[in-house]
């Protein structure tokens, strides 16, 4: 089902190669131009500061020494840790709270079940953004929780799109399964953590990556509710580098930019098989 | 998500009464609906009031407008550019992201050989957060110093203002969104392309069909189910991911009429909720939002029954 299908094939092989030509052409070109921001900034990462706003295009040996300047001095070493540490503690707080909800959505019959589920999935039409006044004011105000995580975490803790996910793959298990672990005396929580988590590693790992990159990305929320610069994200924290008065430093802010990529790059290639395998799967027939 | 292709499973199976206990599903579902009721629905609540008033958060001040806040914001020449420009905005970056998007997963789906490997290079920068993409961008096209001028330059002796000129700026921002966006869509475009049902793709071919009928008449038609879904995610993106682009890369500039040419629904709320500090009309604006939202999302429904299903 990953396995490459092979398609579109071409019928004759002459029209086949004249066209591998094009297709590689046209590829090449195209990964060219994406990632050509992406090499630039590369590039202007390693160079001195002198050669930075030259039109040279050739790496230097100033990668470390650029990062030093924005790592300690601009305190994107902690910012890149408060973001790792929100990331983290969203992605894993998503992931178990979307499970026990898809848990109760399949697996128990209950008076509301309907209601219950349109909450969450009305959820969905709620972007943070658009309740952004509202939400300030509540968590600075009601909660006093600004400039703490708490702040930048809790209220991302419940996932729509995960408890979505899941029910759809639990529902795509035999309910058979479930019928015959009650029988042997299974309770629902040994249920989940025994038999259904082993058997959703593909759809846990395609939400999590999803879950990581989007809390990693996170800058409007973190940029009006912290103020205090040491529990800053990463994100906003490129503002400031920018921002810092007079001469930016654009050798220094490329590396940190280059750098910042790096976590949700990992996460993204570690579970790549996953990713693709978990939406293989909720698309099958 | 992919809500499309799971409606068919979701009617009987649904309803499976495994385990028992009156409290033990509310109670895991407790924690969800506690977040949300607290941190979606009571804000929602909020804004919606906040929407009614004439209101300062800082000073405190509250003062009942009624719909004052929202014919207000209707009538302001201001505010309906931003909402116009949004649309333009959204809808090139939406139209050219997915069709570029498509052709690419497409060409990186045909059995050339490295295929894997362009396949890579086209959805490694997921990773890529929209204040990376404008933090990027601000630098390239840096009038004076970025590397795209010095390079213009030196090889055709012109230096665009990308940044001040505001038709520049508008197509800058727009371009640098589809960038960013591409490969989230080609991670879609590409698992799907992969499970189109083989056996009309194959009796296509037997066929006869040319590549571009192949495409057209037969691939097209069969992914539009993702298609579907991607629309309402870009849509989504343009509008609410849009924010942390702008703010990097043209802090919402150059100005143009009355607001500047970059300003988008969500960035003129930033401004002023967080900046002037108009709270109500802020809210107000994102009560318009929320009704915004709501009417893409009626739309996705409607339009996705009457034309996600064929062959079953």
């Amino acid at each position: 089902m990953v396995r490459d299908r092979l398609l579109p094939r071409t019928p004759t092989p002459t029209r086949a190669r004249r066209s591998d030509w094009g297709t590689h052409a046209a590829l090449i070109l195209a990964a060219l131009l994406i990632s050509a921001p992406l090499l630039l900034a590369l590039i202007k990462a390693t160079q001195p500061s002198s050669a930075v706003l030259s039109p040279s295009l050739l790496p230097g040996g100033a990668f470390l020494s650029n990062l030093e300047r924005v790592w300690v001095d601009a305190h994107l070493g902690r910012s890149m840790l408060n973001s790792l540490i929100v990331a983290v503690t969203v992605t894993t707080g998503k992931t178990i709270l979307a499970l026990l909800a898809a848990l109760a959505f399949v697996y128990f019959r209950f008076p509301f079940k309907g209601t219950a589920f349109a909450l969450v999935l009305v959820s969905l039409m709620l972007p943070t953004e658009v309740l952004i006044v509202a939400l300030f004011d509540l968590v600075s105000r009601d909660l006093n929780w600004a400039d703490s995580f708490a702040a930048i975490i809790v209220p991302f803790l419940a996932s729509a799109t995960g408890t979505f996910l899941f029910r759809q793959h639990f529902l795509n298990i035999p309910a058979s399964l479930a019928d015959a672990a009650r029988i042997d005396g299974c309770g629902p929580l040994r249920y989940l953590t025994r038999i259904l988590i082993p058997m959703s590693w593909n759809t846990i790992g395609a939400l999590a990556v999803i879950q990581f990159v989007y809390a990693w990305d996170q800058y409007l929320w973190p940029l009006v509710i912290m103020q205090r610069d040491d529990h800053q994200v990463v994100q906003v924290g490129l503002r400031k580098l920018i921002e810092v008065g007079g001469q930016t430093d654009w050798g220094a802010v490329m590396a940190g930019a280059v750098i910042t990529m790096l976590p949700p790059l990992i996460v993204f290639t570690a579970l790549q098989e996953q990713f693709s395998r978990g939406f293989a799967l909720s698309e099958d027939k | 998500m992919l809500s499309v292709r799971q409606k068919g499973n979701a009617g009987g199976r649904e309803d499976r009464a495994v385990f028992r206990g009156a409290a033990l599903p509310w109670l895991f579902l407790l924690p969800s609906l506690l977040i949300l009721a607290v941190f979606i629905y009571l804000p929602t609540l909020r804004t919606l009031r906040l929407a009614g008033y004439r209101a300062n958060l800082i000073l405190g001040t509250e003062q009942w407008v009624g719909l004052g806040n929202i014919t207000d914001l209707l009538g302001s020449a201001t505010y309906r550019q931003v909402a116009l420009q949004t649309l333009v905005f959204t809808l090139l970056s939406v139209t050219g992201g997915l069709l570029l998007s498509l052709g690419l997963a497409w060409l990186a789906s045909r059995p050339v050989r490295g295929s894997r490997a362009y396949r890579l290079l086209l959805i490694y920068p997921y990773a890529l957060s929209p204040a990376i993409a404008g933090t990027l961008w601000l630098f390239l096209f840096n009038p004076e110093i970025g590397v795209v001028n010095q390079l213009l330059g030196e090889l055709v002796g012109v230096r665009p203002r990308w940044l001040d000129t505001p038709l520049l700026a508008f197509a800058l921002v727009t371009v640098a969104a589809i960038w960013k966006g591409l490969a989230y869509n080609i991670v879609f475009y590409l698992a799907s392309i992969r499970n189109l049902p083989t056996d009309v793709m194959e009796a296509s071919q037997i066929d006869w069909a040319t590549p571009a009928q192949v495409f057209w008449r037969v691939a097209f038609p069969l992914l539009s189910p993702v298609t579907f879904f991607l629309v309402f995610t870009n849509i989504v993106a343009a509008l609410f991911d849009s924010f942390a682009l702008t703010d990097l890369l043209t802090r919402g500039g150059p100005y143009v009429g009355h607001a500047g040419i970059t300003t988008f629904l969500v960035y003129q709320l930033y401004q002023d909720g967080f900046v002037n500090f108009r709270t109500g009309a802020a809210a107000a604006q994102g009560a318009l939002m929320l009704a915004l939202v709501a009417f893409v999302t009626f739309m996705q429904f409607r339009l996705g029954e009457r034309r996600v299903h064929y062959g079953a």
